[in-house]
């Protein structure tokens, strides 16, 4: 039962993006400099925020089994490297991952809700998402209704946000935007006032199957959307770009923009996870190369 | 036997920053004034227009979206490609026309000046251009140039490289891509002058070069709906005047050109990038 | 204890009480920045430097020279030389030599490509005079590098295009060249105010005298070095440091038809007083007080940036610095807020340090003039906001500060104080905050902050200043005219307009 209480959304009164505005300045904190123990410690924070991803139609068994062996232990025999923050799968293979990762610490979430499109009637988003809960589902990672977002519908898409958060019990709920195709930033701000207000524990750029994705402009707007929410109502709410994100250039930007537009609170898993799939390998590449001084071969870091 | 034999050069068609070879196999011999064999040419065929068409209406948009700089920046760093292949340029032109080295070097001097004249012009037309119009109500409105579109030329007979640079230089400095039908005489200093387009940084597709039969290919570019523009500063009396009223079939703009001496000071300056330009003008309300 | 004091204790208790129940934003030490300083092995710096007259660098007539620092860390950089009269004389000498037998004479495209020539050596050799002006000048090297040499090499670009254009610019008139032109720039950006002079002098077929500020002299030297390599012909350009003798010099020189100043109102109208009646030519780029107007309608997160960009860009050291800000009072309380937390992650330092935000002050004399009028500021009561960054030992600093409670009497409203120093002023209506903004003698920039389009053009008309940004701040471009109104200076720099100073049309 969800014990956080739902909030008014006025439509009227989020804030306006100007789009030149905001670029600079997620530019403008992509220029930090980030070097040495700062840019190892920020690799290791960025792997452990990693919800690490297989969504595809072709997925098995066997795929989501490797795939957690990788997401406990991403550099086997350094124990430094954390393990990553979640493994990210389809319904079906919520059960394989919940047992291939017993005991490691790593989280099951699952997208619920008609994934990814999001166009099937209430009920079975409903029944998606509680079932995926009931096979052990830590997280939930659902879809809005786009469609109706763009119509200007905003009370269906909050009253779904409610209904799927009621039904995930006690699983953490992230709402995916879709921000590819919101297009406008000021529907990314407004997107994300809606679901924070409607109960969203996470708010997500996108489903990855739309691109752009997680843009460093988009990202921003939504962390300055969950600034203005935690000024306002105290409650803090988490943030997760994903799709596109391959790179630790990439990685590293992001947490810039957290830090800079959050503070030290967000710069954890339980407030910040970047979803990705390839991304972990370039980011202990960039790691060996830190501490050996060489750059790196693909090779010599395991494909799961 | 201690010399080593030369390897010739292949001159292919340039079309999407590719150079390809005619898809239609065809090709005809260019020969110097003293009947010396210097190279074959692609016959270039509709197809290869028709591609060439394609290519450039899918580079247009982006090469209009670069900034006004940076597009400076590349038409300069085409002079300088030119400048450092000067002696390459000189000697085609002299083997192909005849002329002395004197006047093959001063050709392309003049075509590299030509280039840092227009790349000067990237970044100003557009304030010269350009108006604030001092409407009678209370809304603020105001002018400015935009690009054509994809503009096709054909290139004077002669002189074979300052005459495309003059012609080309000013259609893309403003955003537009070109299709440009070579001189069919003297195509090889043209030909060779891709390899400056292909290493100046101008993105693929912006300027195509084709060689091949002005009476075959014209007709195709007056007709072409999706070319917008004409430069007509190489076809006879019977070739322009179809394009005059080929033209219309997709209302283009069509701008000809008869000069004596592409040397002399009017062949370059505002006009030429003007006439492939399409004045946009928008109106604001002024008010709290 | 007075009644008053009492009363305001109390409220003061009420206020932390309060503010320690809201949410706050941690900006702290979670993931710290290690230093990432710009590595300098590669730049070339001669410690003993020369006037460059005639296109040589020579030791001056004066026998005068002086020291110049690294404003952060207080160590001498070069021994430069001072020109004193005779020197003047000579660089005058020199630049109508070089106007008379080699400029005056060259076709005019064969002009535009030495200003090109001069461009794309800047461009080759950015990195290395980013890092010269950053050591000499105070600034963080992510502006030089990023701001300062981009637009300085891009103004050269721009105005080589014009040599051979300018019958374009001017139709109808026959245009010719000046001849020498006298040029006296700031420290505040000193290449990119070297190019601005420069550039445009050079591309309508002049040749220039120019006098770099005291402080900041070894760009300007780096510049003349590669005027040299760019085999510029002798006496076009002439680059003699000194100090304000060495510009009244310059100023008063009979054969200098044309002067061209950029820096503070005050020595501005000095000048316009010498040259009255002398029949030069004169521009004036002065100091300014410029008005950032919020509006409840604005983008309020991107405001907030520009209103962060106006002020403590380069320390605040810009004459079209927004260092008044007019924000209506509806969303004043918010807008101070997000100010507060803005300026908490300004990162101020070692100005080679890629991540530093804020650099150092200029000199020790500006310094002193900023402690003044913050002091001033408190004294006369309005309230005082301040970074609560570390500031290094050694070097001129100053945390990013902003005033809020200003009214338009105090001082700090109406002086310029060319610091990281911002007086936060409300209004309620358009009419209101049009009037504030225009009611003071200076007039170079203004922002306007609104999502409502009809607004800017409206707001944006009654501006009594000559370049005036809507939702941004700071913009500049070398095809765009820059300059002011009233007591911020006439002439304008940049574009087609900036180009009139440079000719003589008849």
């Amino acid at each position: 039962m969800s014990t956080v209480p739902v909030l008014p959304f006025d439509p009227a009164s989020v804030p306006h993006v100007d789009q030149v505005g905001i670029e600079e300045r997620a530019a403008s904190l992509g220029k930090r400099s980030i070097k040495k123990e700062a840019k190892k410690t920020g690799i290791r924070l960025a792997i452990s925020m990693i919800d690490l991803t297989t969504l595809e139609g072709k997925d098995s068994e066997g795929k989501v089994r490797q795939l957690c062996q990788k997401a406990m232990r991403p550099l086997p025999g350094d124990p430094t490297v954390p393990h990553v923050a979640a493994v990210c799968v389809y319904p079906n293979l919520v059960p394989v991952a919940r047992e291939a990762l017993a005991g490691s610490g790593v989280k099951v979430a699952s997208v619920a809700t008609g994934f990814p499109a999001g166009l099937v009637p209430l009920p079975v988003k409903i029944e998606d998402a509680r079932r995926a809960v009931a096979m052990g589902a830590d997280e939930i990672d659902m879809v809005i209704d786009r469609g109706a977002f763009l119509a200007g519908d905003y009370g269906k898409v909050s009253s779904e946000i409610l209904a799927v958060k009621d039904a995930s019990g006690d699983a953490h709920l992230k709402v995916i935007l879709e921000t590819g195709e919101l297009e406008t930033y000021d529907n990314v701000r407004k997107a994300s006032h809606l679901a924070m207000a409607a109960g969203a524990d996470f708010i997500k750029t996108s489903t990855g199957k739309v691109a752009p994705a997680a843009t460093p402009g988009v990202v921003l707007v939504m962390l300055e959307a969950i600034r203005d929410f935690y000024l306002d109502t105290g409650r803090r709410i988490g943030m997760k770009p994903a799709g596109g994100i391959k790179t630790s250039k990439q990685a590293l930007h992001l947490l810039v923009l957290v830090k800079e537009t959050l503070g030290d609170a967000w710069l954890t898993p339980d407030l910040f996870r970047i979803g990705a799939s390839t991304l972990t390998n370039d980011l202990l590449m960039q790691l060996a190369k830190e501490s050996s001084g060489r750059y790196q071969n693909e090779d010599y870091f395991t494909k799961d | 036997m201690n010399s080593s034999l030369q390897i010739r050069k292949t001159y292919k068609l340039y079309v999407g920053g590719e150079f390809v070879r005619t898809e239609s196999g065809r090709y005809d011999p260019v020969e110097s004034p003293k009947k010396e064999f210097l190279a074959n040419v692609s016959r270039g065929s509709r197809k290869d227009l028709r591609e060439a068409v394609r290519k450039a209406r899918a580079a247009q948009p982006g090469w209009a979206g670069k900034s006004a700089y940076l597009k400076g920046q590349i038409l300069y760093r085409m002079a300088e490609m030119l400048e450092s292949r000067a002696d390459s340029l000189a000697k085609i032109l002299g083997e192909a026309t005849g002329q002395s080295p004197a006047a093959a070097k001063a050709e392309v001097r003049a075509s590299t000046d030509r280039l840092v004249h227009y790349a000067g012009w990237s970044d100003k037309f557009g304030a010269i251009l350009g108006t604030v119009n001092p409407v009678a109500s209370s809304y603020f409105g105001f002018s400015v140039p935009e690009p054509t579109g994809v503009v096709g030329i054909v290139a004077p007979e002669s002189p074979d490289l300052l005459g495309l640079v003059s012609h080309l230089a000013p259609v893309i400095v403003s955003g537009n891509a070109a299709v440009a039908l070579l001189s069919e005489k003297f195509p090889l200093a043209s030909l060779e002058f891709a390899e400056v387009l292909a290493t100046s940084d101008l993105p693929g597709g912006v300027a195509n070069l084709i060689s091949g039969r002005k009476e075959e290919l014209v007709p195709h570019l007056a007709r072409h709906m999706d070319v917008h523009a004409i430069a007509d500063a190489g076809c006879d009396a019977a070739l322009s005047r179809m394009i005059g009223e080929d033209a219309a079939v997709n209302v283009k703009r069509v701008k000809r050109y008869a000069f004596a001496d592409y040397f002399a000071g009017d062949a370059q300056g505002l006009d030429f990038i003007e006439a492939f330009t399409e004045i946009k003008t928008t109106w604001h309300p002024i008010g709290v | 204890m007075s009644t008053e004091v009492k009363d305001r204790e109390t409220r003061e208790l009420a206020k932390r009480h309060i503010e320690a129940e809201r949410p706050r934003l941690e900006f702290g030490s979670a993931w710290e920045y290690a230093p990432a300083p710009e590595s300098k092995d590669h730049v070339r710096l001669e410690k003993k430097q020369g006037l460059f007259i005639a296109g040589e660098f020579v030791a001056p007539k004066s026998k005068k020279s002086f020291e110049t620092i690294n404003p952060a860390t207080e160590e001498v950089l070069a021994e430069v030389a001072e020109a004193g009269l005779e020197d003047v004389d000579a660089a005058v000498r020199a630049a109508e030599e070089g106007y008379r037998k080699y400029w005056s004479k060259l076709k005019p495209a064969e002009r535009g490509k030495y200003v090109y020539r001069i461009a794309r050596m800047i461009q080759e050799k950015s990195r290395e005079l980013a890092i010269l002006e950053s050591l000499n000048g105070g600034k963080p090297i992510k502006e030089s590098r990023d701001v300062d040499l981009p637009l300085a090499l891009a103004h050269f670009f721009y105005h080589a295009g014009w040599a051979d254009k300018l019958e374009y610019a001017f139709p109808r008139h026959r245009v010719s060249s000046i001849g020498v032109c006298g040029q006296i720039i700031p420290w505040n950006f000193p290449l990119l105010m070297a190019a601005w002079k420069i550039a445009p002098a050079l591309a309508c077929g002049n040749t220039v005298v120019l006098k770099p500020a005291e402080t900041t002299p070894l760009t300007a030297l780096a510049l003349a070095k590669i005027c040299q390599e760019a085999d510029l012909p002798p006496g076009v350009v002439n680059i003699i440091p000194g100090a304000g003798e060495t510009g009244a010099h310059l100023v008063n020189h009979p054969r200098v038809k044309k002067i061209a100043f950029t820096g503070s109102t005050e020595v501005g109208k000095l000048i316009q007083r010498a040259t009255a009646g002398t029949g030069k030519r004169l521009t004036l780029e002065l100091g300014g007080k410029a008005a950032n107007i919020v509006f409840e309608d604005a983008p309020l997160d991107q405001a907030v940036e520009g209103i962060i960009n106006g002020i403590y860009f380069n320390q605040g050291h810009v004459c079209c610095a927004g260092s008044r800000l007019l924000v209506q009072e509806s969303v004043a309380e918010t807008v101070l807020a997000k100010l507060k937390d803005r300026i908490a992650t300004l990162r101020l330092g070692d100005p080679l340090d890629k991540n530093t935000d804020v650099g150092a002050i200029n000199s020790r004399m500006q310094l002193e003039k900023i402690r003044e009028l913050v002091a001033c500021g408190v004294e006369e009561g309005a309230e005082i906001h301040q970074s609560s960054c570390a500031l290094p030992e050694r070097g001129f600093w100053f945390p990013p500060t902003f005033f809020s409670g200003v009214a338009q009497s105090h001082r700090i409203a109406r002086e310029e104080i060319f610091g990281p120093v911002l007086a936060v002023m409300t209004f309620r209506t358009p009419e209101e905050a049009v009037e504030k903004a225009n009611n003071i003698p200076y007039g170079l920039s203004a922002g306007v902050w609104t999502d409502k389009g009809s607004k800017i053009f409206k707001i944006t008309a009654q501006m009594k200043a000559g370049v005036v940004w809507a939702n941004t701040f700071n913009k500049f471009d070398p095809s765009s005219p820059f300059g002011g109104y009233k007591e911020s200076g006439f002439g304008r720099e940049g574009g087609v307009h900036g180009l009139r100073a440079y000719v003589e049309l008849s």
